[in-house]
Order: C-alpha cells, then sequence, then structure tokens
C-alpha cells in the first residue's frame, strides 16, 4: 500500500508520497503553480481518480482532474451557472446582495460512483458532475432553500465548504456554510433541512436563531452517519440525531474556537482539534500549537504538543487543513498557513514535520492506495 | 476573409493552455474586434473558456485588461474593430493580468 498526501496551497498543489511504513517521503510540486489550490481530493472508488479547484482572481475557476494518481492533470469543466433565477443572500451589513459565483471551496468525489463528484462553492451553493467533471448541475433545492435570504457571509466569503457523503446510504447528505448552518438532506440532495436546532451564537441577533450560525466544519465517522461533530466559529459540538439536535463538547479546552474538527477511523468517539485563540487572533492560545485529542467523544480533552511548537506560533489552521489516514495506527496530517505541514503516525501521541516552507496551505487530504 | 492576429496572454494562461509562448497567432473573420478574436483564442484553446471572460454573459473578468497599441481597451466596445495595427500583425493585443498579485 502506498499514502498519498495532496496539499493545496496559496500558490500550488503539492502531492506527497510514502509507503504504508510512513517514514519515507517524497514531495512533487508545485502544480498549477501561482495559482491557489482551494481544495484536492481523490476518488474513494478509484483513488488514481483525483479532482482539484484550482482558482484566481484573475482568471477565476478552472477544475483539473488526474487519472493517474496526481502525476498528470487535465483541465476539465470549469461552468457553474446557478439554475434559474438566483435572488438575494444578506450581505455583512444585512442587506440584500446578489448570489454571484465565485469559487469552488470543497470537491467530494462520491463513495459509490468514480463519475459523481459534488461541489461545494462560494456564493454558496452545491453542485454535482456525473461525467468526472466535465459538466456541473446545480442542486439547487439547497440555495432556494426558504431561509436562503437570510444567509450571511463569513470572512471568507459566503462559501459552502463541508461536505459529508454517508457511504452507505448515497441520498444521505450533510453540508456546512459559513455563516448560515448546517443542512442534510436524505434524498441525494433535491431538499435539505436546516440542521442547527442546539447551536448557540453570540454574533446572532438571536442567539438560537434557524440560520446564521458559522459552522465552519463537520467530521462523521463512516460506520455513524447520524453522529456529526461540528468545530463552529466558536463551541465543538456534537448531534446523535443527523444534525436535528447539537450539544455542546467543547469541555475543557484552552479555547473553543477553531476550524477543522476530524475522527479517528477506527475509534468513533475518538475526535481531533485544534484550538485557535479568537475570531480576532487567528493563532494558537499563547503561541503554542497543540493538537486536542477526545477519546470520549467531546466533553474531555488532552493536548498533544509533542513535535509541536510550544512557543512562538502564531500561524492558523485552516477547516481543509487536516486530514486522517486509514492505517492502523492512524495517521493524522495538518497544514499551517505559515507553510508546515506536520505529521503524526501514532494517533497523534507524537509530531513531526514533514514541509517547512510551503505557500499558506489551504487543504491536505490523505489517501490510502492499494 | 480572416486576419493573423497576435495575442499576448499572461502567465497563467500560458500555461493552463500549453501555448509554450507568450505570443500566439491566431486567424480572426474580418472585421477582427477584441470579441471575435477571444472566441477564436477561446476555439483554439478550450480551457481558456471563462478565464478572460465569463463563461455565462461574455463579460471580461474584474481582474483584466486589455491593451494594445500604449492603449487601454478595456472599457471599448468589444465589437468595435480592433486598432489598424492589431489587425496587420504589427502588434499584439495584450491581455493582461491586473496589478493585484498577493
Amino acid at each position: 500500500m502506498a499514502v498519498r498526501l495532496l496539499v493545496g496551497t496559496k500558490k500550488g498543489l503539492f502531492v506527497f508520497r510514502s509507503d504504508d511504513g510512513r517514514d519515507d517521503w517524497s514531495m512533487e510540486g508545485p502544480h498549477f503553480g501561482g495559482w491557489e489550490v482551494m481544495h484536492a481530493k481523490g476518488s474513494p472508488v478509484d483513488p488514481q481518480r483525483i479532482w482539484v479547484s484550482q482558482w484566481t482572481d484573475w482568471h477565476g475557476q478552472v477544475i483539473q482532474r488526474s487519472t493517474d494518481g496526481g502525476r498528470t492533470f487535465e483541465a476539465v469543466g470549469n461552468e457553474f451557472g446557478y439554475r434559474g433565477e438566483t435572488g438575494t443572500h444578506q450581505w455583512y451589513d444585512g442587506t440584500p446582495h446578489p448570489w454571484d459565483f465565485k469559487r469552488v471551496w470543497h470537491l467530494e468525489p462520491s463513495r459509490h460512483d468514480a463519475e459523481v463528484v459534488f461541489a461545494g462553492v462560494e456564493d454558496a451553493a452545491l453542485f454535482r458532475s456525473d461525467d468526472g467533471g466535465a459538466t456541473w448541475g446545480e442542486l439547487d433545492g439547497l440555495r432556494t432553500h426558504s431561509t436562503g435570504e437570510n444567509w450571511t457571509p463569513g470572512a471568507g466569503g459566503l462559501c459552502l465548504h463541508t461536505i459529508l457523503l454517508d457511504p452507505g446510504d448515497p441520498d444521505l447528505v450533510y453540508v456546512a456554510i459559513s455563516a448560515a448552518g448546517a443542512f442534510r438532506s436524505e434524498d441525494g440532495g433535491a431538499s435539505w433541512t436546516v440542521a442547527t436546532q442546539g447551536l448557540h451564537s453570540e454574533y446572532l441577533p438571536d442567539p438560537e436563531a434557524t440560520v446564521g450560525h458559522c459552522v465552519h466544519n463537520l467530521a462523521m465517522h463512516p460506520s455513524r452517519p447520524r453522529t456529526l461533530f461540528m468545530q463552529k466559529h466558536w463551541d465543538v459540538c456534537r448531534s446523535d440525531d443527523g444534525g436535528d439536535h447539537w450539544t455542546e463538547v467543547s469541555g475543557d479546552l484552552p479555547s473553543d474556537f477553531g476550524f477543522p474538527v476530524g475522527v479517528h477511523p477506527h475509534e468513533p468517539e475518538t475526535i481531533y482539534v485544534i484550538p485557535i485563540k479568537s475570531d480576532l487572533e487567528h493563532y494558537p492560545p499563547e503561541g503554542k500549537l497543540r493538537v486536542y485529542r477526545s477519546r470520549s467523544g467531546g466533553g474531555d480533552w488532552e493536548a498533544l504538543t509533542r513535535g509541536l511548537p510550544q512557543s512562538g506560533c502564531y500561524q492558523n489552521i485552516l477547516r481543509d487543513a487536516l486530514s486522517l489516514d486509514t492505517l492502523d495506527p492512524c495517521g493524522l496530517y495538518f497544514g499551517t498557513t505559515g507553510g508546515h505541514v506536520y505529521a503524526s503516525f501514532d494517533d497523534g501521541d507524537s509530531w513531526q514535520a514533514l514541509a517547512d516552507h510551503l505557500p499558506r496551505i489551504q487543504s491536505i487530504e490523505v489517501q490510502v492506495v492499494p | 476573409m480572416s486576419r493573423a492576429v497576435r495575442v499576448h496572454l499572461p502567465g497563467h494562461l500560458r500555461e493552463l493552455a500549453r501555448t509554450g509562448t507568450a505570443e500566439v497567432e491566431i486567424r480572426v473573420e474580418e472585421p477582427a474586434t477584441v470579441a471575435r478574436l477571444l472566441d477564436a483564442v477561446e476555439s483554439r484553446w478550450p480551457v481558456l473558456k471563462g478565464t478572460i471572460r465569463d463563461p455565462f454573459t461574455g463579460e471580461r473578468r474584474a481582474y483584466i485588461r486589455y491593451f494594445a497599441c500604449g492603449e487601454d481597451l478595456s472599457h471599448e466596445n468589444p465589437d468595435d474593430a480592433l486598432p489598424e495595427e492589431v489587425v496587420e500583425g504589427r502588434e499584439p493585443l495584450r491581455v493582461v493580468g491586473a496589478i493585484s498579485g498577493g
């Protein structure tokens, strides 16, 4: 078996490779040098197929696809047209603002069909391709949800950044949008239910409003598709009923602000977050880079620090920049806005740097390839 | 009748389209206009569709400019005839990314 890391950065895509011993890594890249790579992810059905979201302000959106495990790429379809009339969402000041496509934040390949891939975009909408990325169609039941006109952008824009697919039931889909909330579909994305009850956000006029919550990331263990973990703008939360009700599990974290959340591949109650000091100070508390692990599904947390800088670290870790492999013991990988890639090959107990000088890291996805 | 017109592409688009050179020559039906020239570019390199102009409206992307003969043509009607020097192949139309790198 081989392990492959797809590292999307502000200035291109880097591909790291190792055998499953994970002690000797090579790095290739940058692919698409100078372009911002928002996300890259491989198909669980055919891991040689990888899709990449590449973007710049100058030239807009390009989607690249590899069919040889990230050695070579070809551009595929980049037309993301909203279906029908687009209407408005709310701008930062609460005034109506027209929906306008900007870029693809997240690509989620189907767990069942190597030709199918979902794209979460800014301004928030969900697209699906059934032909490997050549053409894209909007699943407009989400954007046209009755709450859509009240969605507001977060600092990064009104972005659909998280897509979770149930490996058992292709019709069960979760998405998260900043700053609207979490949504669930049980018909493959045609219709949607708001999944925010129990969330509390002080930055809203009504802290328990239906929409407006700035959900930063969701994670799910494949064996428990109704149990979700959430890192919100503030608060780490869990739901055991598919997002119908949420409970805060921030517990004894030094800060419950952060971006990514991850679930251990073999222990559904073991979860990971990387606390950030605050929404104004996007760096770790006290300048100490610490991953926190809970083996009880939240509430009780332990700091994982061995091999990570414990002073002078003022970098952020973005929502798609944490990934876990499926080996045993489990490997964890995360990237910082300062261009470091850190990896652990013992469930997070100890860490080492795989790279120190990359551009700002937007995303990391790991693949274990047979 | 068509004309061979020169186009200078920015670095990102040269690499995306694998043109090999910054400047390319392309035949455009007369009367040659910015719109017809870019139609021809996108027809020859379909990967560039959407990277210079919006793929649905055809409008110039906000961070793109068109320069030729020392003039900024970005805000001219794209259906107006190109300057004679460009039509005759003595000057290129330059597709330029705005100074906004970061």
